[in-house]
């Protein structure tokens, strides 16, 4: 009747004590992913309702640069790949290869946020800001808070950087925390994807 | 450099506020100085305020609920005796501004602070030892997410004091929340509050639900869950998908404050419809979050109670589940008024009736559970009975309300009042104290005085009953909400009688009161002390430990073969496992959620008054927090078997003690 998934990680360290038991961080962090989903699905939500209410501002036709888009999209992605390799150093236990690669994955997340802040500034520049029409305020929120996202994401791996050359190293729970930074950065690409979908190329559209 | 902190915002010229402070501040002194005379506040520390240990986190939960109770329910007497008063020319003793605010406070109180405390506590307490795990999956987050709820807390009080409190009803409805209307800070106060606990809430439902589907004991499938676990889960389900809409929907409110953005704004394209379906997506689940808890400690007390295996173990669990989808496609029953028309309207309407069907099957499961039982009238089994008829009645005006029709009347009126408290107090109010009543004595080791919890039900039964049912005929004479005076004489009787009955409740949280005071004075008699760990004959496996358990909860993880192993084993004269002691991996206590919890506090504080760098403290303070917390390698420790054999061996010479008293 019992099967392993019902099994409490606290009955199993009783069976070989002296190892550290497995607390389910990857699981929970998986769960906290989809309450974050949902946190931008409501957020697209109020984005699909006011995407035509310009105000008498202007359009998306008028202000997206897809060029400028298309490298955001590029390099995001991008770092989604340059994570993957780091994710695969740690598994071989290469903690060099994994500081490099993750060093890298920093620098394209960087330039990404980069990217947007650039946008962002030169909008409201042209006095086309978020308290310009409703439109663009969804615009704003919906885009500004991914990309405070992958500041966090950015905060975070540094921390990790750092402990990891620390006492850390790659322990069992370090392993955890790169596992759940990873799905974190994934998860901030496909929501990019839906952004970059449904906001942009149809705002141009 | 105080943003728009000033002196003028303490408000001396209200005499009430000024009263209520002296009054706060001469217990919170005294509360300070017994701490600091006995000498108490290092075990306060390191027992209390660090801990991770979920039984005594559920503790705390319940103290601020109870401490919320009282604020919120002064809020309440207060509205009841200006409507006695403010009638035909009569203001009354509450001008508009202040009335506004404590009809405002009173529902974001009782439904953030009390209710959902009481709940999170109850969940606290006894989830993890009904499955046999020996803490919460995160314990740290555990912590947390207490001082994220007490944070929120603490800020919608000290707006009583410092500025003022939001004055558009508890969900703060725009455009008169926007800043055009509501300049002030009474919004920003609520935004805040309210965000910070959330937060809290939501690391709960995701720290729980991740506890029960990966820690329960080996052998317990899904089936073999307690009922009040089951309930426990949904609720977990429920907070996950409804709560991130909340922190969206009021964070683009703040946007519109803080940014001038326009989402809900009356000019710009801003759609204030779109706030409306936003709140109820998230406010509609959120009553089956406070009732579904409920639903469970009501299965658990009546199968107790009655001596009975809980009637339709499954048909509950699916009933649950049930209410658990259908409460997320009924929102918009909320505002059938808004003009979506017909047929959305219709669909809403029949969607709301069709939740009366499981809620139905409930009711008949502990009808029959209890039919020939061998009932015993106890304080939560008195609870449980009240509960039945009342939450039957308001579950029918649910129904009526539930036409789009009859709602088009009754909307906004005192009907829709008194049917929402008809279940909310009948439903997750006796509840969550029946609650209280049933496992007091398992968080404790001894229970309640049993002739004060039966006063106090009778009087919060009768009282509800005078205080609500002139609500629903003042409704249907068209009274509508939050009135501050009125001139209509065939209504003033009806206020009078609601006043009574509020006067009636009031001495029912007297009598608890006194329950909880005769309760700790006599502890220690034979008759009120539980030497066994299971003082009802209980059925589940927090009865099989000591009461109070050890920190470890269980010393050997038990092997589960059904629903209500522990019951079955009871009943055989099964002793206990044979498993050999091992030491026990355990989490250590952390002070991280303290100062987390501060410069929570200190960040929302400062961002209500527009406190810039104040703000930017409280920010840094919370990541600087989390990393220095994440940094550490010193979270746990290992309870060695030479203790778990010497607690073992004191819990039994306690059992022995009581056998040899029978």
């Amino acid at each position: 009747m019992a099967h392993e998934a019902t099994m409490s990680p606290l009955a199993h360290a009783d069976d070989h004590h002296g190892e550290h038991h497995e607390t389910p961080n990857v699981f929970g962090f998986w769960l906290y992913l989809m309450t974050d989903c949902i946190l931008f699905g409501s957020i697209f939500a109020a984005f699909a309702v006011l995407r035509n209410q310009y105000a008498g501002g202007p359009s998306g036709k008028e202000l997206f640069d897809l060029t400028n888009v298309g490298i955001e999209t590029a390099i995001l992605l991008f770092s989604s790949i340059t994570y993957g390799f780091a994710s695969l150093n740690a598994l071989a236990k290469n903690k060099t290869m994994v500081l490099l690669w993750l060093a890298v994955t920093f620098v394209l997340g960087v330039s990404f946020v980069g990217l947007e802040l650039n946008e962002f500034s030169s909008m409201i520049a042209e006095g086309n800001g978020p308290d310009r029409s409703a439109f663009l305020s969804a615009f704003f929120t919906l885009v500004g808070t991914h990309g405070l996202h992958v500041t966090c994401g950015l905060i975070w791996m540094v921390v990790l950087m750092v402990q990891m050359m620390g006492p850390q190293d790659l322990s069992e729970r370090m392993m955890n925390k790169l596992a759940c930074l990873s799905l974190f950065w994934h998860f901030l690409d496909i929501v990019w994807i839906c952004v970059f979908s449904f906001v942009y190329l149809a705002g141009v559209m | 450099m105080l943003g728009k902190l000033s002196l003028s915002a303490i408000p001396l010229d209200v005499p009430i506020l000024v009263g209520t402070f002296l009054g706060v501040a001469v217990i919170g002194l005294a509360v300070l100085g017994a701490v600091t005379y006995y000498g108490k506040w290092g075990y306060l520390w390191r027992d209390w305020l660090t801990t991770v240990d979920h039984k005594r986190l559920a503790v705390m939960y319940i103290i601020l609920a109870i401490v919320m109770l009282f604020r919120g329910f002064a809020d309440a007497i207060m509205m009841r005796t200006q409507l006695a008063l403010a009638y035909k020319g009569n203001p009354g003793y509450l001008p508009p501004h202040h009335y506004d605010q404590i009809f405002s406070a009173h529902g974001t109180i009782m439904i953030f602070f009390m209710a959902m405390a009481f709940m999170t506590g109850l969940m606290n307490l006894v989830v993890p030892l009904q499955i046999g795990a020996r803490d919460v999956a995160f314990p740290f987050l555990n912590s947390l997410s207490f001082y994220m709820t007490l944070v929120g807390a603490l800020l919608i009080n000290i707006s009583l004091f410092i500025g003022e409190f939001a004055q558009c009803g508890w969900l703060v409805y725009p455009p008169l929340s926007e800043m055009q209307f509501s300049p002030g800070v009474g919004v920003d106060y609520y935004i805040w509050a309210v965000q910070i606990s959330g937060v809290g809430t939501l690391l709960t439902g995701v720290n729980f639900f991740t506890t029960i589907v990966k820690m329960r004991a080996p052998g317990m499938g899904w089936m073999q869950m307690p009922v009040f676990t089951w309930t426990a889960f949904c609720t977990t389900v429920l907070i996950m998908v409804s709560f991130p809409v909340l922190t969206v929907t009021l964070a683009l409110l703040s946007l519109d404050r803080y940014l001038g953005m326009h989402f809900f704004t009356n000019d710009a394209g801003g759609n204030v419809m779109l706030y409306l379906s936003m709140i109820w997506t998230w406010g509609h689940p959120e009553v089956y979050i406070l009732v579904i808890p409920a639903f469970g400690v009501f299965s658990e007390v009546t199968a107790t109670f009655s001596q009975k295996p809980l009637f339709g173990y499954k048909t509950m669990v699916y009933a649950t589940c049930s209410i658990m989808v259908l409460s997320f496609v009924v929102w918009v029953h909320h505002f059938f008024t808004m003009g979506a028309g017909a047929n959305v309207n219709t669909f809403f309407g029949i969607m709301t009736m069709i939740i009366a069907v499981p809620t139905g099957v409930k009711i008949f499961n502990w009808l029959f559970t209890m039919y020939k039982g061998r009932v015993e009238f106890t304080a939560p089994m008195h609870w449980t009975l009240g509960f039945m008829i009342t939450f039957s009645i308001g579950g029918m005006t649910g129904v009526m309300m539930a036409m789009p029709a009859a709602d088009w009347i009754l909307h906004n009126s005192l009907f829709l009042i008194a049917h929402f408290h008809n279940v909310i107090i009948g439903g997750v109010y006796f509840g969550y104290i029946a609650g209280m009543g049933f496992w007091f004595p398992k968080a404790f080791g001894f229970k309640l005085n049993e002739a004060w919890g039966k006063r106090a039900f009778w009087c919060w039964f009768v009282g509800f009953y005078l205080a609500f049912i002139p609500l629903y005929v003042l409704g249907l004479e068209g009274m509508t909400r939050r009135m501050n005076h009125y001139d209509n004489p065939d209504w003033y009787p009806w206020m009078l009688v609601a006043e009574v009955g509020a006067i009636v409740i009031a001495l029912g949280i007297v009598c608890q009161l006194t329950q909880l005071y005769v309760s700790i004075r006599d502890r220690n008699l034979p008759e009120n002390l539980d030497l066994t760990g299971d003082p009802w004959n209980g059925r589940t496996l927090e009865w099989s430990i000591s009461s109070p358990p050890p920190a470890y909860n269980f010393a050997v993880i038990p092997d589960i073969h059904g629903l209500d192993t522990f019951h079955t084993e009871k009943q055989l004269g099964l002793k206990a496992h044979g498993k050999p002691l091992a030491p026990i991996h355990m989490p250590k206590n952390t002070s991280a959620g303290v100062f987390i919890g501060l410069f929570s506090f200190i960040l929302g504080f400062a961002s209500i008054w527009y406190i810039w760098w104040l703000a930017a403290i409280g920010l840094i303070g919370i990541v600087a927090t989390m990393i220095l917390r994440s940094a550490d390698r010193d979270v746990d420790y290992y309870v060695p078997v030479s203790e778990i054999e010497h607690n073992e061996e004191v819990y039994s010479r306690r059992i022995a003690a009581a056998q040899a008293a029978e």
